[in-house]
């Protein structure tokens, strides 16, 4: 492919502007691993059924397996390598703080999910949040108390800094 | 212990586990892998406190066959027994060698090694590994010196963390992320049925695609190479709809008992068969149990970096014996072994033998026609179809219980296709594509784990006393589907069949289910995980059950040699089966990282659950029928119980593996309880609904 035919699609990561010349439809997951070397972003099943490669899009969780690069255009994509940087809550040292991982392949994606959700106002409640990874993670090693537990943590600390 | 550690005997040179070439870094290699079950911290806890190290100067290599020793596969909940007790005493051989020269320094006189340094008690200078490392040769073997002083123990598990995670929650970590310069994409074509062999595809088209560099076809194998992954991929997608299979063999009929067994020839051992009387006044009963084919599931596709380089390949893959791949590629590649280095690179749980040896050989194939590194990656459907699945089972058990409610005989008859056909095991070449090459390397012939451990018939032999016993393992040829090591291999559909069993012979006898396993053991240390079990879940011998909410217990020591393990599960049926919470008592002997053995007990458990009563791998007569996560759901959050872990470390005994020990027992937990909510006993797995609701009907 001659990658200079395609228009450059132009749009935030991590809060720096980016332009890919790259054919429209290839997926988001594609251009931040590949084209970005943003590798946090995990490639799962690539058909929007795990949510390892969740990231967050003008603050929202969207699985970039299956989100094509033509619709990201002028917005802000947020992924897992500026987390602990944003001053938001840190939810990665959360995870790390609850040891809430066995192999790891499935959390960012989660940690993605949970971050974007706890950004959300009006607050969005526990219950809510289960629901999110209910409808949109899987981990396979069996981690989930775990990770409810990092959930409960970081609902916590959002609560401590809310007036 | 006095005796040199099996591994350490195997790779007896002490540098071969540590060295100290780098200023304040301890160097270490084990032969054994992380798979997300934490062994390469545990093992480095253990070696930096048998050395009196930071534990963060701690670097532990990757297995690589260029220099790692070779310790086979990481499986079997066997890493902690064999490597870190080889770790432990390299290095207490290590710090013997190093405090002898030390003394030639600091003067006779007890020394006390902390952070690197020895130091004698009463004087403040020292010296450090690092000062010494040039006059100390770690070059010796094992084998030759006395047995080391062990000091035993690890450094502060109570708040020791994982030395892996901070990497992998925060950027690049596993082998999916690595790039090597000019590296190229490789995807392979697959059929959707078992027994089709690719015939033809529009090459023409394929070739002129975006970014396509080679097309690979030998034989039944095709594979694409491109500049890019979404490009190969794109480019397999095309190939697929224009490709033409033979179809070579039907499959049998997929029914629930796995009755297809019956026509296959198993390979037949009675291997236990006690001579003794049995009385005559006993009551009889019989149970027949199945487990089916059950997916790895890995969240992260299979995945291996090919490079050869004038004649010899470097392979870096996720696979769990580097050693053991190394010897069966260069087989598949017709090369010598001397030709082919194997390194280890983290990947996604595996929970057993995956398609991650496979894709190895996929990445060999499609590598060996240019001069780039070129990364395979596997798509979701092969992962969930073409992988090698957990073995389906079918247990016949029969018993007598006399009249004072004790058991009289036993017999347990288990037909199972292979648990193990990992690279290595037995004469063929067990990678997928070695297969539809050109010039075909067969699989090997059906073979499975020696006993003691055993495949099918692992944790087929009772703990309890059970008067005589038959036991028999009906090996059979592989099924309809492709079988190979899953966590636990038979010992999750034995003991689902023992413990189920022992729950419906205490009914028989009249007994509680707790008091009657009791009555029936002699080793303290099973009766102190079942005791510890049931008290910490208030187990009510008097307890109703019924109106849906049931508890029950199960029991298994993992291969008669490993952990212990009891668990009551508490389950609430309704249209749906809950498991609310789950409480454990696990006994692993010495605990080197207690947070270690509690993520991998609670993993176990949310494992087992998902098994239990969710998961099945069917086909159809169309071929696969696992193609996507919509075709194979797993446990959720929602549906996580609670989980509870006692840890009972007893006195003086060795570390024990617990990466499997919650596997057969969670499943007979929870038939158990449900038997104990409704009354009826579901004996093939996986419990769901429908299974239930006839189970009710056939009252």
């Amino acid at each position: 492919m001659n990658e200079s035919h395609h228009k450059p699609w132009s749009f935030k990561v991590n809060d720096t502007d980016v332009s890919l010349p790259l054919d429209g439809d290839i997926s988001l997951l594609t251009a931040l691993r590949h084209d970005l070397d943003l590798k946090g972003t995990r490639i799962g099943c690539g058909e929007g059924n795990c949510g390892a490669c969740t990231v967050l899009l003008d603050g929202r969780p969207i699985q970039s397996c299956t989100t094509p690069l033509w619709s990201v255009e002028h917005r802000d994509v947020t992924t897992i390598e500026s987390l602990a940087h944003d001053g938001g809550i840190d939810v990665p040292s959360i995870f790390l703080a609850e040891q809430a991982a066995q192999c790891g392949y499935c959390i960012n994606g989660i940690i993605m999910t949970v971050t974007g959700m706890l950004m959300q106002t009006p607050p969005v409640s526990r219950h809510e949040i289960v629901a999110a990874l209910d409808e949109r993670h899987l981990c396979r090693c069996g981690a989930h108390v775990r990770i409810l537990r990092a959930v409960d943590r970081a609902i916590a600390e959002r609560g401590a800094r809310q007036p | 212990m006095s005796k040199i550690p099996a591994s350490l005997a195997a790779n007896p040179q002490i540098n071969q586990w540590v060295s100290f070439e780098t200023e304040n870094i301890v160097t270490l290699r084990t032969g054994k892998v992380e798979i997300g079950q934490g062994t390469v911290t545990a093992i480095a806890a253990i070696a930096a406190k048998e050395l009196g190290v930071d534990f963060d100067s701690i670097h532990m290599v990757p297995a690589d066959t260029h220099d790692s020793p070779d310790e086979g596969y990481t499986s079997g909940s066997f890493s902690i027994e064999h490597s870190g007790s080889a770790m432990r005493w390299a290095c207490a051989l290590a710090r013997t060698l190093f405090e002898q020269q030390a003394s030639t320094v600091l003067g006779s006189g007890e020394l006390v090694v902390q952070g690197g340094i020895f130091r004698r008690a009463d004087r403040n200078e020292g010296v450090s590994y690092w000062q010494l490392a040039s006059q100390v040769n770690l070059d010796q073997s094992s084998a030759d010196l006395p047995p080391p002083e062990l000091i035993g123990g690890t450094v502060d598990h109570e708040h020791l963390k994982r030395i892996d995670l901070g990497a992998k929650l925060s950027g690049g970590a596993f082998i999916q992320d690595m790039s090597l310069p000019g590296m190229l994409y490789g995807r392979v074509l697959r059929a959707a049925h078992p027994e089709d062999r690719l015939q033809s595809f529009d090459r023409q088209t394929v070739a002129v695609l975006p970014g396509v560099v080679e097309i690979v076809e030998d034989g039944g194998f095709m594979g694409i190479v491109a500049k890019r992954d979404d490009q190969a991929l794109d480019a397999i997608k095309i190939a697929t709809k224009t490709a033409n299979w033979k179809h070579e063999r039907e499959l049998p009929p997929m029914t629930e008992a796995n009755q297809w067994m019956a026509d296959l020839t198993p390979r037949s051992t009675t291997f236990i068969a006690d001579d003794l009387p049995v009385p005559a006044a006993i009551t009889r009963h019989h149970g027949l149990y199945t487990r089916p084919y059950l997916a790895h599931a890995s969240i992260g596709p299979s995945c291996a970096i090919a490079r050869w380089n004038d004649g010899a390949l470097t392979v870096w893959t996720h696979s769990q014996g580097v050693y053991p791949l190394k010897r069966t590629l260069a087989r598949a590649l017709r090369v010598t072994p001397d030709k082919v280095r194997v390194i280890h690179v983290q990947g996604a749980g595996c929970y057993g033998h995956n398609g991650a040896d496979d894709v190895a050989l996929d990445a060999a194939l499609l590598a060996r026609g240019t001069n780039a590194p070129v990364m395979c990656l596997w798509s979701r459907a092969d992962e969930l179809s073409w992988s090698p699945l957990g073995s389906p089972m079918r247990i016949e058990l029969k018993a007598g219980v006399d009249e004072n409610g004790n058991i009289a005989e036993w017999e347990h008859a288990v037909w199972s296709p292979p648990h193990i056909s990992r690279p290595g095991f037995g004469d063929g070449v067990n990678l997928l594509a070695a297969w539809s090459l050109a010039d075909p390397h067969p699989p090997g012939p059906p073979n499975d784990a020696a006993r003691p451990y055993g495949g099918g018939d692992r944790n087929a032999v009772p703990l309890y006393k059970v008067g005589k016993r038959t036991i028999t393992h009906h090996l059979l040829p592989q099924g309809p589907l492709r079988s190979s090591a899953l966590r636990s291999l038979g010992a999750n559909g034995n003991i689902f069949a023992i413990e189920s069993f022992m729950d419906e012979l205490a009914g028989i006898a009249n007994a509680d289910p707790v008091a009657f396993r009791l009555k029936h053991l002699d080793d303290p240390r099973a009766i102190e995980v079942i005791q510890a079990a049931a008290e910490k879940a208030a187990w009510n011998s008097n307890e109703p059950g019924g109106e849906g909410l049931g508890r029950g217990i199960a029991f298994s020591r993992y291969k008669n040699v490993g952990a212990y393990f009891a668990a009551v599960a508490m389950v609430e049926v309704t249209d749906q089966v809950k498991v609310q919470r789950v409480v454990c008592a696990v006994d692993a002997g010495e605990v080197i990282h207690r947070n270690g053995i509690l993520n991998q007990i609670e993993g176990g458990v949310v494992q087992a659950v998902s098994w239990t009563l969710k998961e099945k791998v069917g086909w159809t007569p169309e071929g696969f029928a696992v193609r996507s996560w919509l075709d194979y759901p797993i446990l959720n959050f929602s549906e996580t119980p609670e989980i509870d872990t006692l840890i009972i470390e007893p006195d003086n005994q060795s570390a024990l593996g617990a990466g499997e020990c919650a596997a057969g027992p969670i499943a007979a937990a929870i038939g158990n309880a449900i038997a104990h909510a409704l009354g009826v006993r579901v004996r093939h797995l996986p419990l769901t609904p429908d299974k239930i609701e006839q189970a009710i009907n056939a009252l």
